[in-house]
């Protein structure tokens, strides 16, 4: 992938992990309409990130093309050490085949705006699934590491029960044990507490709050403000396929430079 | 002389007082009229033909269990259940075919479809019967060697085989569409979830996919069982054993045609009803998951309600 873009923008927090996705002029279309336009973008290990920006700004694309559900058009994403999609060889890049890219996506997690828990398996089975069918983890193992993860979610109680029987909050907990099963190294969020009633809001969040205080490395595209800013370590707005402004929450929410940022937040706020 | 009519509408105002009145329900004497207008019907039409000089019920009853019958019974039932685990199963790998990226196995797929689909059954058994004419010897081997085995087409294709192999290669026509339909019902969320999860593309058809959209498909698939029951009647243009050509042959040399044709509708009806046991189990059973449970208590108090309905 040809670098397209060279702007640059300096992570303002300096830190001396690596970082854990890396990228430079990241461009994407559908259907010959651009709606990623070159996007710079960094985060390290530990580090959580909030995306927000308005509705088709391009968040939640970016979002997936970070483990690779949509694959670049242009520019360089490098995500846990790999080009995503691609393996450096020789000086050209080797397109990967679907086993290639299904261990890449075993190390990254991803919780969805609609959950998407497996309708034909229980609470239990969706977060086993995986470890099972995937990692070859023996069934008991599974089971065990299945009932911490669920408890650690506050959903042990309902273990057994199918996605329909749970409430959005609940299903979108077990999809959130369901993606920490995998061990990742970093967890995508794309708008998880979108489709979700009002009240149960603060139970998601609660939750990622408390996966943030364990050092997990989190990517979260949200429009929920407070969260970024209580969470976060850096702020990122998107408006138009573009990174518009990217900062500390308490500089970008509390004082954004930009006439846009300032217009996008004191609608949110 | 003019009447004067006056219409007693009862109170037209209340008050809230509070007490607690019976309530006198609602008598839908329509619904008892029709109720008894279509028993009638079907009373009449019993006793007609349970007394029809024409017809010999004696006779029914003696073929009902005659031996020529029980065999050919059981040749349908196990024609029927191999050509639809034959049609099935090459349903399911056609169906992935025919969604696949890959434009030749997806035109092959397609191309499939539309010959097996378009045209007739009678004609497809004809062909595997007649495939000596083609291929007169069968053989597995490797090309360029005498290694291998080697049969005389006709000895392999016997009427049995020939009807099996027909009906169940046309039958996976009509179950490829099927499992499509059924494939692509299954959200496109549920693929993203098992692909995030680092599912290869495989995994995700075996593990997620497919099993939900079983639930989709049982319905669909018990309709073509059932329709597969009655056709293994063409069978009899290939020499076959079944039911209906068993019963055809008794009655061209009796003459009793109704009194068979009614033995044979017996099991065929039997049969079904059979199918339809199994399959409503089978629905029960795939789709306690992803089913509502409100849905799922209407299934089971359907029968009861209609009857509770009837009592108001």
């Amino acid at each position: 992938m040809r670098a397209v873009s060279r702007r640059r923008v300096e992570p303002a927090l300096e830190s001396s992990a690596d970082p854990i996705v890396m990228a430079r002029g990241v461009r994407k279309s559908f259907d010959r309409a651009e709606v990623l336009h070159g996007i710079d973008f960094t985060v390290r290990s530990g580090e959580v990130s909030c995306i927000i920006g308005a509705s088709g700004s391009g968040k939640s694309t970016f979002l997936r093309c970070i483990n690779g559900l949509e694959r670049i058009d242009g520019g360089e994403l490098v995500v846990a050490g790999s080009h995503v999609g691609y393996t450096l060889r020789e000086g050209r890049l080797h397109e990967w085949n679907p086993r290639e890219m299904a261990r890449f996506r075993q190390r990254i997690g991803m919780v969805f705006q609609q959950f998407n828990l497996f309708g034909h398996m229980t609470a239990a089975e969706n977060v086993s699934c995986a470890a099972v069918k995937v990692r070859r983890m023996s069934k008991a193992a599974a089971a065990a590491r299945t009932a911490k993860l669920l408890d650690e979610v506050g959903l042990s109680s309902h273990a057994g029960k199918y996605p329909h029987q749970l409430s959005g909050g609940q299903q979108q907990r077990v999809a959130i044990a369901r993606a920490l099963a995998m061990d990742p190294e970093l967890l995508l969020f794309d708008e998880p507490t979108s489709a979700l009633d009002p009240e149960l809001v603060d139970e998601v969040l609660s939750v990622m709050k408390s996966l943030a205080a364990t050092g997990m490395t989190m990517v979260v595209v949200t429009h929920e403000i407070g969260f970024a800013r209580e969470v976060a370590d850096t702020v990122v707005y998107l408006d138009d396929g573009l990174v518009v402004e990217w900062g500390p929450p308490q500089q970008l929410i509390t004082n954004p430079t930009h006439a846009r940022t300032q217009a996008f937040l004191s609608k949110v706020l | 002389m003019i009447a004067v009519i006056v219409l007693d509408v009862g109170e037209t105002t209340a008050e809230a007082d509070g007490r607690e009145y019976p309530v006198v329900h609602l008598k839908h004497w329509g619904r008892w009229f029709v109720a008894a207008l279509f028993l009638a019907i079907f009373c009449w039409l019993a006793y007609v033909y349970a007394t029809s000089p024409n017809i010999s019920w004696g006779q029914v009853g003696h073929y009902l269990f005659f031996p020529a019958i029980l065999s050919g019974v059981k040749v349908t039932i196990e024609l029927s259940l191999e050509a639809t685990v034959i049609g099935l199963v090459l349903g399911v790998v056609l169906a992935v075919m025919r969604i696949s990226r890959n434009p030749v196995t997806a035109g092959l797929a397609a191309l499939y479809i539309w010959f097996f689909r378009g045209t007739p059954v009678l004609v497809q058994l004809i062909f595997w019967y007649n495939l000596a004419l083609v291929f007169p010897t069968l053989s597995l081997g490797i090309p360029g060697t005498s290694a291998g085995l080697s049969w005389q087409t006709n000895s392999v294709m016997t009427g049995f085989n020939a009807a099996m192999l027909g009906l169940g290669l046309n039958l996976a026509a009509y179950a490829a569409e099927t499992v499509r339909a059924g494939i692509q019902a299954v959200g496109a969320g549920q693929s993203e979830a098992a692909l995030a999860l680092g599912m290869t593309p495989s995994q995700r058809m075996r593990v997620i996919v497919l099993p939900q959209a079983l639930r989709i498909i049982i319905p669909p698939i018990g309709n073509e069982f059932i329709s597969m029951l009655k056709t293994t009647s063409l069978v009899y243009v290939v020499a076959g054993t079944d039911l209906m050509t068993n019963a055809s042959h008794i009655y061209l040399t009796n003459g009793e045609v109704i009194e068979l044709l009614i033995v044979a509708s017996l099991w065929y009806l039997a049969m079904t009803a059979v199918a339809t046991v199994l399959q409503t189990i089978l629905e029960r059973r795939f789709g306690e998951a992803t089913q509502p449970r409100s849905s799922r208590l209407k299934l089971k108090s359907s029968l009861s309600s209609a009857s509770s309905l009837m009592g108001r």
